[in-house]
């Protein structure tokens, strides 16, 4: 009740005379919708169409070559056959990453949910954070000191089995995946607090009062009841990861080569920026086609 | 024979006791309210039998295994919680056989079961929906199915039926206590309501501050209150103090108060309790207690008229009268109050 006169009153104005403050609701409802969809064509609709456009072009419009319309840049996959593989490579590395994303992610949201003893919940959160406070690129540089040959993991490997050779895996897919989760698991661990805090305490007590143990609870209750929250941790990782160059290039040295750093190379070093668009937006249709078959799946688990 | 047994129970958060040296023993079979005001330690108490609490002290049986050290998922208890707590992404036939499937009772049997189970709390035709296409009193029987489905050793109740609306409570009250009767199922029943806990409960017992001050028959322990306590939060009361001599108690005022209970020596300073209800605007019958008193309010309740009053000395006095007449006395009135000294009862302060 109260929450309805006060949206009245935000539509219609302060009571006064009804009469003359009274608005169409139309006219409401556009006023209202207007800051949030000015800001969306600013900052997300007009730089894809920019995008877009350019990559229908068959140059970079700054040089002296001739711009004429084409769609040759999306014919790359089939011309160039190797990006197939990169392509490829990409998926497996946003696999991998939003795996263990989901399944670290939500064993530290559970912890985190279930922390209740004096300021625990405060201090994880905090602990949680704190790669986002740091910068991007000294993150993965650090990774660089502690996996390379002589760095610190083989160093403590070393304090405890002197003769033992090095573990370093630097310069290969798994420091690649590394970095990632370490760089977007807070994404994870965030959407899914959000979600595991939602669950009644209650829910879990009934499901122990009649018998459950802790990975029941787990598999029954918690994962099906929290799985809005892995779904958008998992779109949330999934998306950069795969559209990723900073890690690959940094911690994938030679193998680092994904689609994220092909299309980076298109911008910066090749200067073909329609190839560039082109290929983000292919990327950006697989992405999409995935999300479109796993929603169906997913829609279909949460009916049953 | 009892079937639960909690046995010099205690409990500490920090510096704050919150249960201390609680023993008690339910009855196969019985019903028992655990009534209180918040805080009282009533959840703590059930919580500890449930085993989502540890005690510091004491041992709690169920059956005859001490369950101290056993776990919630061990205890083969039946809960029901004031936020009904089903599970809401599972099918309400799927919520019931949740414990089965604990059990190791799968397929047609546990089709069965919970067929059973549903018809018990007669949603019978609700098998295939989710929780959230429920009412909230056919969910709380949804939560009742899926407690008794399991054949658990004891029913434990937290508030259930506070969430539930006074005529809804009142319909699930009854299917409760005929479920409970005939399935013979010890239970405990933690409430604040103590009109839910009389009409229900075949042993009240009444919690303040940690301790259990009386356990007892509704009746009993509503017509003889042992406590100030327990006079004044089971139902209404009024308290006379006064000192003992012969035999009866002297109030301030110099009125003599008669009454059945035993009183201690003479001198001593004694609480009486009279209820509301027991005493009569005067007939001047012979052999009872007697005040005059002023009207300072009359309370018109429907079925009940409640009268406040004043004696000359100050002292606050509640009556509760039939309304047989309609409204005949008056704000300023003055009256003369008698009851039975058998309605009197010494109670430790």
């Amino acid at each position: 009740m109260r929450s309805d006169s006060l949206l009245n009153e935000a539509v219609r104005g302060p009571s006064g005379p009804r009469k003359h403050r009274m608005l169409p609701s139309w006219v409401a409802t556009t006023a209202l919708l207007l800051p949030t969809y000015a800001w969306l064509t600013l900052a997300v609709l007009l730089p894809l169409l920019t995008m877009l456009v350019f990559s229908f072009m068959s140059a970079t419009p700054m040089g002296k070559a001739p711009i004429t319309f084409t769609l040759k840049h999306y014919r790359a996959f089939i011309d160039q056959p190797y990006l197939l593989n990169i392509g490829w490579t990409s998926l497996v590395i946003g696999f991998w990453t939003t795996l263990l994303c989901a399944i670290f992610g939500f064993l530290a949201a559970v912890a985190l949910a279930r922390a209740t003893v004096g300021r625990m919940r405060e201090t994880l959160l905090i602990l949680i954070l704190l790669p986002f406070w740091t910068n991007g690129l000294v993150r993965v540089f650090s990774w660089t000191m502690v996996l390379r040959e002589n760095g610190f993991l083989d160093n403590v490997l070393h304090m405890f089995f002197a003769d033992a050779g090095s573990i370093s895996f630097l310069y290969s897919r798994y420091a690649i995946v590394l970095g990632l989760v370490h760089g977007y698991l807070p994404y994870m661990i965030l959407t899914c607090y959000i979600a595991l805090v939602t669950i009644d305490d209650a829910i879990i007590e009934a499901a122990a009062s009649l018998g459950a143990r802790w990975w029941t609870i787990l598999f029954r209750i918690l994962i099906p009841m929290a799985t809005p929250g892995l779904i958008s941790g998992a779109v949330l990782t999934f998306v950069p990861v795969i559209g990723s160059f900073m890690e690959p290039r940094i911690l994938g040295g030679k193998v680092g080569v994904t689609m994220g750093t092909v299309i980076e190379d298109q911008f910066t070093q090749a200067f073909n920026w329609p190839l560039g668009a082109a290929l983000s937006f292919t990327l950006l249709a697989v992405v999409l086609a995935i999300f479109a078959t796993f929603s169906g799946v997913l829609r279909r688990g949460a009916a049953a | 024979m009892t079937n639960v047994k909690v046995d010099a129970v205690a409990k500490t958060y920090g510096s704050t006791k919150v249960l201390t040296d609680i023993s008690t023993d339910f009855v196969e079979g019985s019903f028992t309210s655990l009534l209180g005001p918040s805080g009282s330690g009533k959840t703590t108490l059930l919580r500890i039998i449930a085993g989502f609490i540890k005690p510091d002290e004491g041992v709690v049986t169920i059956g005859n295994n001490d369950v101290t050290n056993v776990p919630v998922w061990g205890r083969n208890i039946g809960m029901m919680f004031q936020s009904y707590a089903l599970f809401p992404h599972m099918t309400i036939a799927q919520n019931v056989a949740f414990g089965l499937e604990r059990r190791g009772i799968k397929g047609a049997a546990a089709r069965k079961e919970v067929d059973r189970a549903l018809e018990m709390v007669r949603l019978s035709g609700f098998a295939d929906r989710m929780p959230k296409q429920l009412s909230g009193g056919q969910q709380q029987r949804v939560a009742l199915a899926r407690a008794m489905v399991i054949k658990p050793s004891v029913l434990l109740l937290d508030e259930p039926l506070s969430a539930l609306d006074r005529r809804l409570r009142q319909e699930m009250q009854v299917e409760l206590l005929r479920i409970q009767r005939e399935s013979g199922l010890t239970t405990i029943f933690v409430t604040h309501d103590q009109e839910e806990a009389l009409t229900l409960s075949d042993t009240v017992a009444i919690l303040d501050k940690g301790r259990i001050v009386q356990t007892g028959k509704p009746a009993a322990v509503y017509e003889r209150p042992t406590t100030r306590f327990a006079a004044e939060f089971l139902g209404d009361s009024n308290f006379l103090e006064g000192k003992v001599e012969g035999g009866a108690v002297r109030l301030a005022s110099g009125t003599v108060v008669r009454t059945a209970s035993m009183l201690p020596a003479n001198g001593t300073d004694v609480t009486l309790a009279v209820r509301p209800e027991k005493m009569m605007i005067s007939a001047g019958e012979p052999g009872t207690n007697r005040l005059d008193a002023r009207i300072t309010t009359v309370i018109y309740a429907g079925p009940v008229l409640s009268y406040l009053l004043e004696t000359p000395d100050g002292m606050s006095v509640k009556l509760f009268a039939q309304n047989k007449d309609g409204v005949v006395l008056k704000q300023g009135d003055t009256i003369s109050l008698d009851w039975s000294p058998e309605h009197t009862i010494a109670v430790a302060s």
